[in-house]
C-alpha cells in the first residue's frame, strides 16, 4: 500500500494544473479588489483559507464596501453558493469512505474541485482518499496564493488578460470526457436546454442556480420509473 | 475596532453560509448513499452540471456586439477538437487558453471586426 501511494501526489498535481492557471489570476484579481477596501492584506488570505469560495468572495468585496448587514450577507452567500448542494448529491458515494478526511473534503468542494473529482478517476493503484485530499488541498493552496499575492501586489504588471479562460477550457474538457463516458444524450439535452432557458429568463448573473434547479427537477421527474422500486 | 469586528463577523457569516451549502447533502442523506435515486443522480448529475457550468462560464459572451463571441467559440472549438484528437487534458486546455489569450490581447480581431 505504501509504494502505491507514491504516484498519488504527482497525479493530483497534474490534474490540478488547469485549476492553478485559473485560480492564481482569479485569486489575484480578488486580492487586488479587496486591497482597495483598505484592509490589511492578511485578511484576503484569511478569507481564502476560511471561506474558499470565489464568487462569494467577489460578492463580499461589494458587500463590505457597502457596509452590508450580516443577515443580508449570509442569505446572499447561501443563495449564491446553493449550487454546491447539487455537488454534494453526486459526491455522497465517492466521499462515503473518506473517514476523518471528510469534513475537509466537504469544506473544499468548490466548482473546480467538484468538476475534477466527479469526472477524473484517481490512478487505479492509488488510494482514492489521498487523491481527493491532495486535489482539494492543492486547489485551496493555489487559491490562497492567488488571493494573497493580489492583495500584496496591489498592481501586477503582467498582461494576463484571458488567462481565466483556463477554467472555461477545463469545464469544456470535462464535458467532452463526460460525453465520451456517459453515451446518452439525455442529461446533456436537459441541462443544455435548462442553461439556455435560464440565461434568457433570469439573465447571466442569476442563471447558475436557476439552470441547476430546472435540471435537477426535470431529471428526477422525467426518469421517475427508472428509480422507483 | 468596530471595523475589525465587522470584518470578522462578515467572514464568519460567509464561512458558515458556504459550508452549509457544501455539507447539507452529506448531513441530511447520511447512510443513504445506495438509494436508487441518489445513484441515478450520481450518474446523471455530473454530465448535466458540466453542461450547465460550460454555459455559465460563457454567460457574458455577447453574440450581437463585436467580435460576436468569436474568441470564445473558436477557443472552445479548438479545445474540443484538441481533446478528441489527443485526449490529453493539459494540452487541450493549454491550446484553448493560449488561443483565447492571443485573440483577446492581439489587435488581430480589430481588423476583422472593426
Amino acid at each position: 500500500m505504501r509504494a502505491s501511494n507514491r504516484g498519488t501526489f504527482p497525479a493530483a498535481l497534474r490534474a490540478t494544473v488547469p485549476v492553478m492557471a485559473g485560480y492564481l489570476p482569479l485569486g489575484a484579481a480578488f486580492g487586488l479588489l479587496f486591497s482597495e477596501l483598505g484592509y490589511h492584506w492578511a485578511w484576503a488570505s484569511a478569507m481564502a483559507l476560511l471561506v474558499f469560495a470565489g464568487s462569494a468572495q467577489f460578492l463580499a468585496v461589494g458587500l463590505l464596501g457597502a457596509n452590508a448587514g450580516l443577515l443580508e450577507t449570509g442569505v446572499a452567500v447561501f443563495l449564491l453558493n446553493a449550487r454546491h448542494l447539487f455537488y454534494g448529491f453526486s459526491m455522497l458515494g465517492r466521499y462515503a469512505e473518506s473517514g476523518r478526511l471528510k469534513p475537509y473534503l466537504v469544506f473544499g468542494l468548490t466548482d473546480e474541485t467538484y468538476a475534477l473529482l466527479c469526472t477524473g478517476h484517481p490512478p487505479s493503484t492509488a488510494d482514492a482518499r489521498r487523491f481527493y485530499l491532495y486535489v482539494t488541498g492543492l486547489n485551496q493552496f493555489y487559491w490562497v496564493l492567488g488571493c494573497t499575492s493580489g492583495a500584496l501586489a496591489g498592481g501586477l504588471h503582467l498582461n494576463v488578460t484571458g488567462l481565466d479562460f483556463a477554467l472555461t477550457a477545463l469545464f469544456v474538457v470535462l464535458l467532452v470526457e463526460q460525453a465520451l463516458a456517459v453515451r446518452e444524450w439525455y442529461p446533456f439535452l436537459v441541462a443544455g436546454s435548462a442553461g439556455v432557458a435560464a440565461l434568457a429568463i433570469v439573465g447571466p448573473d442569476k442563471m447558475l442556480l436557476a439552470a441547476l434547479t430546472i435540471t435537477l427537477v426535470v431529471l428526477i421527474v422525467s426518469r421517475r420509473p427508472a428509480w422507483v422500486n | 475596532m468596530g471595523e475589525l469586528s465587522y470584518l470578522l463577523g462578515m467572514i464568519a457569516v460567509m464561512m458558515f453560509a458556504t459550508v452549509s451549502t457544501r455539507a447539507l447533502p452529506f448531513v441530511l442523506l447520511r447512510g443513504r448513499e445506495h438509494h436508487p435515486l441518489l445513484e441515478y443522480l450520481g450518474r446523471f448529475l455530473p454530465p448535466a452540471v458540466m453542461t450547465v457550468l460550460v454555459i455559465y462560464a460563457l454567460r457574458h459572451v455577447s453574440l450581437e456586439a463585436a467580435p460576436h463571441g468569436f474568441p470564445e467559440l473558436a477557443s472552445v472549438g479548438l479545445t474540443v477538437l484538441a481533446h478528441l484528437w489527443v485526449r490529453n487534458a493539459l494540452l487541450s486546455i493549454g491550446a484553448g487558453t493560449g488561443a483565447y489569450m492571443y485573440l483577446v490581447q492581439s489587435e488581430i480581431l480589430l481588423q476583422v471586426f472593426p
